[in-house]
C-alpha cells in the first residue's frame, strides 16, 4: 500500500516501514536509503514522500506530563489532537498550533509549523525544550537551543532530512477556558486589510480569509479574525461530530463560478464591519478538522497549495501583483488565508519571516503549474519564499533564492552523511 | 472506580481493550507474563486517561500460582477479561506433543484454572463480569489449525457453562469470537481486507457487548453468518475442503 500526502498529488508508489521500537528503526535506517519519515500525512506536497517511507505514527506514547513546569514529553508519533484531548481539560494549550491538530509532534518540528500567533509566539520550535534525533548511523542525540544547536536549527524546519525525531519535550501555555472571544473585521480591499492587521497587531491570534477572486475595487477584501482566550473556567473538551467526505468528488464541482458564489456568500454573510463571536478551540483554530477528508473535494487528481511569504516592506505591492495574477487566471480557491508574521527565527529552513503570507489551494488542472511559475517570479522579485510543507513542484532555483541558509543545511547533511539515508521527492527535486 | 483485570495484556486486542476501558473511566490491572514490556504502554495510558494502571506478572501456564495471584489483588476486580491466546504452529503440534500441549494449556487449561478462582469470588460477591476471547476457529475443526481450534472450542464450551452457572448470581459472561484480526499474532498472513478487523474495532465491539450484557458475539459481526454457513456444510463435503 502506497502512502500519499494531503494534496493527493503527486501520486507515487512507495514502500512503507513501521516502527514502534528503537531497535526496529535502527535496522530500517541501516538497511535502506532514500528514506523519509512520515507522520500523519498532512503535509500537502511531496516533502514526506519518497521511495521508502518510515511511518512514525505508531511510535506514539506519552512519556511524561509535568504540571509544575508546564511541559509534556511525548514520542514523535503523538498527534497534537492527543495532547489537547489530555491537557485542555487540565487547563493547558499548545503555545503554537497550526490550522490542523491532526499532525504528529515530529511533523510539527520537521516543518517548524506556525499558527495564528506567529507574530507573538513564533514557530513551533519556540515551544520545543528538547528533542532526541536518530542519526543515519543509529546514534541518538539530544538537541535543544543550548545543546547540539546546529542540529536543532537544522532539524526544526528540516523536513525530516536530518534524521528521525524520536521524542520531544514541549512547553505549554495555561488557559482558563476552551472558549475564545473572536472579533471579525470586514474589510473592503487590500489596503483596509493591511490597516486592520496593523491595528490589531497586539491581538494574541490573528488570521484573515481573503476573497482571492474579487477584482478591481474589491481586490484583497477580507475577513480578519482576531481572538483572545476567555477566562470563564470552562475547560471541558469533547470531540464534536464530524462531517465526512466519503470519496473523491468530481473535480468539476470546483470551478471559478462555484468558488465565486461561495466567496460572495462567505464574505456577504458577515454584515457589520466589526462583529464579535464566542467560539471554542476547535472552531477557532481547527475549522477544517470538522470535515474529515476535506481534501477529497478536489477530486481524483488532487490539489496543490501555494503558500508564500513576502517581506513586510514589499508585501503590499507584491500581494497586489499576486492577487491580480490569480484573479486573472480565474483559478482561485475558497481557502485563501492571509497573515501578518513576526520576525524570522534562526533555523536554517523555517518558512516564516516578518511580512505577509498568503496560502491558496488549487485543484490540479491544466495551466495551474504555469500559473505557479508566474507567481514564483513575483515572489522572488519581492524577496519572498515558498513554504516547503505545502509544496509539490518548486524548482531548485526558486527554492534556493528564498532560503539563503541552504548552504549551511547542505553542509550539515553532508557532514553527518544524512543525504545518503534521507531523501524525499522534494529534496531530490530541489537539491536540498 | 473499580478495577478491570485484563489477562494476556500484551496482545494487540488486550491493549486496545485497555485503552477503551481506561477511556471510559476504569482503573486497570494488566496481567502479562513479562509485564515490564508493558511499562511504556501503561505509563502512556496513565497520562492519557488519568486512571490507575497497574502491571502484574502472571504466567498462565503456572497453574499453582493463580490462587496466590488473585489473592494478592488488594482490591478485587469488578470485571475480568481473558485475552489469552496462543496460536502455535499446527504442523509442529501434530508431531511434537509439547507444542500441542502448550496450545491446549495456554488457550484452555490455564484460563480455566484462573477463571475458576475468579468465578468463585464473583459468585460469592454477586457482582462482576467475565469476558472470554475465544475464536471462530473453535466453531469447526479444520486441518489448518484444529489443535488451536479444539482448545478454543473447549474454552467456548467452558464459558457457556460458566454463564449458565453464574446467571443466578447476576454475573454476565460474554464469549467473544473474533474472526480475522490484524495483530502481531496474524502478522505476515494474507488476510482478506473486508473480513479483517483492526484490534480497536474488536475492542469497541467487546466493550459495547459487555456493557449491554450480551452472551456471545462475533467480531466483525458478519462472522456469525459466515460461521453459520460453514457449520452447516455436511461433513462428507466439509472433509474434502481446505478452507
Amino acid at each position: 500500500m502506497s502512502l500519499s500526502s494531503w494534496g493527493n498529488y503527486p501520486k507515487t508508489v512507495n514502500r512503507v516501514f513501521n516502527f514502534d521500537k528503537i531497535a526496529t528503526l535502527k535496522a530500517i535506517l541501516n538497511r535502506h536509503s532514500d528514506l523519509i519519515p512520515y507522520g500523519n500525512g498532512r503535509s500537502y506536497g511531496d516533502s514526506a514522500l519518497s521511495e521508502n517511507i518510515v511511518q512514525v505514527k505508531p511510535y506514539n506514547y506519552f512519556l511524561d506530563f509535568d504540571e509544575a513546569s508546564c511541559t509534556v514529553h511525548v514520542q514523535a508519533g503523538v498527534l497534537l489532537s492527543d495532547i489537547l484531548d489530555v491537557l485542555v481539560p487540565k487547563g493547558f494549550f499548545l503555545k503554537v498550533t497550526p490550522g490542523t491538530k491532526l499532525i504528529t509532534v515530529g511533523g510539527a518540528i520537521a516543518s517548524d509549523v506556525h499558527g495564528k500567533n506567529h507574530h507573538i509566539e513564533g514557530c513551533f520550535s519556540e515551544s520545543v525544550e528538547v528533542f532526541t534525533l536518530m542519526l543515519p548511523d543509529g546514534e541518538i542525540i539530544s538537541c535543544s537551543k543550548q545543546q547540539n544547536t546546529e542540529l536543532f536549527k537544522a532539524t526544526c524546519g528540516g523536513m525530516g532530512l536530518t534524521g528521525v525525531i524520536l521524542d520531544a519535550k514541549i512547553s505549554l501555555k495555561r488557559i482558563n477556558s476552551r472558549y475564545i472571544d473572536q472579533v471579525t473585521i470586514k474589510t473592503k480591499n487590500l489596503k483596509e486589510t493591511f490597516e486592520a492587521f496593523e491595528a490589531y497587531k497586539d491581538a494574541s491570534y490573528s488570521v484573515a480569509w481573503i476573497d482571492c477572486l474579487a477584482r478591481g475595487d474589491g481586490l484583497g477584501r477580507s475577513l480578519l479574525m482576531v481572538g483572545e482566550f476567555r477566562d470563564d473556567g470552562e475547560l471541558g473538551y469533547e470531540d464534536r461530530k464530524k462531517l465526512n467526505i466519503p470519496f473523491n468528488l468530481p473535480s468539476f464541482l470546483l470551478n471559478r463560478f462555484s468558488v465565486k458564489i461561495f466567496n460572495s456568500f462567505y464574505y456577504g454573510r458577515i454584515r457589520d464591519r466589526i462583529s464579535r463571536q464566542r467560539v471554542d478551540i476547535d472552531q477557532f483554530f481547527y475549522p477544517l478538522d470538522a470535515i474529515r477528508h476535506w481534501n477529497r473535494i478536489y477530486g481524483e487528481k488532487g490539489f496543490a497549495q501555494y503558500q508564500f511569504i513576502l517581506p513586510k516592506k514589499s508585501s503590499f505591492s507584491g500581494l497586489k501583483e499576486m492577487l491580480e495574477l490569480i484573479t486573472c487566471s480565474g483559478k482561485g480557491s475558497f481557502l485563501a488565508v492571509l497573515k501578518l508574521y513576526g520576525e524570522a527565527n534562526e533555523n536554517y529552513l523555517s518558512f516564516p519571516m516578518e511580512g505577509y503570507s498568503l496560502a491558496l489551494d488549487f485543484k490540479i488542472e491544466k495551466g495551474v503549474f504555469a500559473l505557479f511559475e508566474k507567481l514564483d517570479e513575483v515572489v522572488l522579485k519581492h524577496g519572498g519564499r515558498i513554504y516547503l510543507a505545502k509544496d509539490a513542484r518548486v524548482s531548485q532555483a526558486v527554492f534556493e533564492k528564498g532560503y539563503p541558509k541552504i548552504d549551511k543545511f547542505r553542509a550539515l547533511r553532508k557532514k553527518y552523511e544524512m543525504n545518503k539515508t534521507f531523501q524525499s521527492l522534494q529534496s531530490l527535486r530541489t537539491g536540498i | 472506580m473499580a478495577y478491570v483485570l485484563i489477562i494476556g495484556a500484551k496482545s494487540d486486542i488486550a491493549m486496545a481493550l485497555a485503552r477503551k476501558y481506561a477511556e471510559s473511566g476504569h482503573d486497570l490491572y494488566l496481567a502479562a507474563r513479562k509485564p515490564e514490556e508493558l511499562r511504556g504502554f501503561a505509563n502512556d495510558l496513565k497520562i492519557r486517561s488519568q486512571k490507575d494502571i497497574r502491571l502484574l506478572a502472571l504466567d498462565i501456564l503456572d497453574f499453582s500460582s493463580h490462587d496466590g495471584f488473585y489473592r494478592s489483588l488488594d482490591q478485587k476486580p469488578s470485571g475480568v477479561i481473558s485475552v489469552v491466546g496462543y496460536l502455535g504452529e499446527q504442523v509442529k503440534a501434530q508431531s511434537e506433543f509439547t507444542e500441542a500441549h502448550r496450545i491446549i494449556d495456554t488457550n484452555f487449561t490455564g484460563v480455566v484454572s484462573l477463571l475458576n478462582i475468579v468465578a468463585d469470588d464473583f459468585e460469592a460477591r454477586k457482582e462482576g463480569f467475565i469476558v472470554g476471547i475465544s475464536s471462530v476457529a473453535g466453531d469447526r475443526g479444520r486441518k489448518s489449525n484444529y489443535i488451536y481450534g479444539s482448545a478454543k472450542a473447549a474454552f467456548t464450551t467452558y464459558l457457556s457453562g460458566l454463564r449458565n452457572r453464574l446467571h443466578d448470581a447476576g454475573i454476565n459472561v460474554l464469549t467473544v469470537k473474533p474472526g480475522f484480526v490484524a495483530t502481531k499474532m496474524t502478522e505476515g498472513m494474507d488476510l482478506p481486507g473486508a473480513l479483517t478487523a483492526q484490534a480497536d474495532e474488536v475492542a469497541k465491539d467487546i466493550f459495547e457487548a459487555q456493557q449491554k450484557k450480551q452472551d456471545v458475539i462475533y467480531s466483525k459481526w458478519m462472522w456469525r453468518w459466515i460461521m453459520s454457513i460453514i457449520n452447516n456444510i455436511p461433513e462428507w463435503i466439509f472433509k474434502k475442503t481446505s478452507i
